[in-house]
């Protein structure tokens, strides 16, 4: 899933200045998850700009709040159209895509980000969060025992470990495991430690050139404009 | 003085310049360099080394560059961002200044996967405007992109490029302000065919009173044949090249006169356009006709200053 963490109310309240009428649009889906921007997160930051606004003395905004299922996907931003024309922007708090999308969709409307899109990954813990992937377009996660190198050595390097590593920790960030040490045990448990000898080449960055785009051939049709 | 190169004595005195560019191999070969300097040596007041052009692995600028000085001719030693991070473009600034060279010219670069090493990582940690900026915090201030210290001067004429054909075409004025705002001394310009548009480009630059604030050279690229104009127009980003260049070209006995014809006709129609300092001459790989161009075009002898 996608990992995301809310913006400080002093840099959304700078955004939001120069609107009058302000929706806040939560995300039902990673943004929900991860607690950066879901149905609760909507509500605690209206409350917390109605707040602010009364506090300081300043300001006329008006404020609506709203959760969609998921803004990244037009489908689900229909029940805005009848929404839309009554405010002047959406201050979003899906993730960067959803954004996108709510820009894409709606373009005489402003949209602004209330969250810091962060990463692809996973709960460490209850409100720990981790990165996992890179979406680096060429997942080689079979040769690494499940373990990405890509995303979790901070050099990223292919032929691991480093000298850096230290008492399983990577020296960059010694909270940080070591992604080449737990590739290393991994493999060893698995019994697959020859895969640790194999010299891995450079990198084709070709695959993650951007902007990516996938097309999945079933559900495209030849001469059509898919997009 | 900012570097006290000749280019930089030459602009500033309000004289016309008048620059190249070589390539350097894809070899070892210092001749091959050598011989570039020698030709061009007499005709043009610096000559530009290309930093891995079109994004094909050659002898580094700045080696290119010292043998270039050793020969007796000036060189611009360009820079792009594409291949190396801001620490590897300080470094080898500083290498550069230790080897005597002054001009600069600081680029994007043609992205990797048009090259021949398609799968590379493309760098760009910093781009072509903050490479001017970070320059020019190096000189002016002598310190490093990070504030630190650097002991010594550090003496550099700082260039860059621009395109006045790229889309939006209103936007590439302000978008050379901004170059100008970073700390650009001289530009160097894409190659230029469509001179009633880079007239209108250089109104707008005089205008907004650019030119008293940058040396603009203008660029040309000597055509050698019509299937050569035709890639340009097609393939080559932000070149416009208008039709009846192509014609011109198509009907000529000897296409490669019929070229160099045309380029004099550009030249002497870009000297009149005001606030256009010099011309920026990229022979590609045809380094031999540019005496007899500079010669033909009547910029020949070039001053010494």
């Amino acid at each position: 899933m996608i990992v995301a963490e809310q913006k400080n109310l002093e840099e959304i309240m700078r955004m939001i200045a120069p609107y009058e009428r302000v929706m806040i649009l939560g995300c039902g889906t990673c943004m929900t998850v991860c607690n950066a921007g879901g149905e609760r997160e909507t509500s605690f930051l209206h409350g917390a700009l109605r707040l602010a606004q009364s506090k300081s003395g300043e300001g006329t905004h008006s404020f609506s709040e709203y959760t969609v299922k998921r803004q990244c996907d037009y489908e689900f931003l229909e029940v805005l159209d009848d929404k839309i024309d009554d405010v002047d922007t959406i201050l979003s708090l899906g993730c960067g895509i959803g954004v996108q999308a709510i820009a894409e969709r709606f373009p005489d409307t402003p949209v602004l980000p209330g969250v810091n899109t962060a990463f692809m990954g996973m709960a460490k813990e209850w409100g720990i969060w981790d990165e996992r992937c890179a979406a680096c377009g060429e997942c080689r996660l079979e040769e690494t025992g499940g373990i990405c190198p890509i995303t979790r050595c901070t050099k990223g390097i292919l032929n691991g470990p480093c000298a850096g590593t230290k008492n399983g920790k990577c020296e960059a960030n010694t909270d940080m495991d070591c992604a080449w040490i737990l590739i290393y045990n991994r493999l060893e448990r698995l019994q697959q430690l020859e895969k640790m000898r194999r010299y891995y080449p450079p990198r084709n960055f070709l695959a993650v050139a951007r902007p990516k785009r996938v097309i999945t051939k079933a559900n495209t049709e030849a001469g059509e404009n898919n997009g | 003085m900012k570097a006290g190169t000749n280019l930089e004595k030459i602009l500033d005195s309000g004289r016309f310049a008048v620059t190249a560019e070589a390539g350097p191999p894809k070899g070892t070969s210092a001749a091959v360099v050598q011989r570039k300097g020698e030709i061009l040596r007499n005709c043009c007041d610096a000559v530009n080394i290309t930093d891995n052009q079109t994004a094909i692995v050659r002898m580094s600028s700045l080696a290119g560059c010292v043998l270039l000085k050793q020969t007796g001719v000036e060189p611009v030693m360009q820079m792009v961002v594409r291949d190396r991070n801001r620490l590897a473009l300080q470094s080898d600034i500083l290498g550069a200044v230790s080897m005597g060279i002054g001009n600069f010219l600081c680029l994007s670069g043609d992205h990797q996967q048009f090259g021949n090493h398609p799968t590379a990582k493309g760098v760009f940690d910093i781009d072509s405007i903050q490479l001017i900026q970070m320059m020019k915090k190096m000189r002016d201030e002598k310190q490093f992109l990070n504030g630190e210290e650097i002991s010594g001067d550090v003496p550099m004429y700082i260039g860059a490029a621009a395109n006045p054909f790229a889309d939006p075409f209103e936007y590439r004025v302000k978008r050379l302000a901004k170059k100008v705002k970073a700390g650009v001394d001289f530009i160097q310009t894409q190659a230029v065919y469509d001179v009633p548009k880079f007239a209108r480009y250089m109104e707008m630059v005089c205008e907004q009173g650019l030119d008293k604030r940058v040396h603009i050279l203008a660029g040309v690229i000597p055509i050698r044949s019509a299937g050569m104009a035709r890639y340009m127009r097609d393939y080559v980003s932000g070149v416009s090249v208008p039709d009846e260049i192509i014609t011109r070209l198509e009907q000529a006995e000897k296409a490669k006169e019929e070229g160099v014809k045309i380029i004099l006709e550009i030249i002497e129609q870009v000297e009149e356009i005001p606030g256009v300092h010099g011309i920026h001459i990229m022979a590609v790989g045809w380094e031999d006709i540019v005496p007899e161009m500079v010669e033909k075009a009547g910029l020949m002898p070039r001053p010494i200053l």
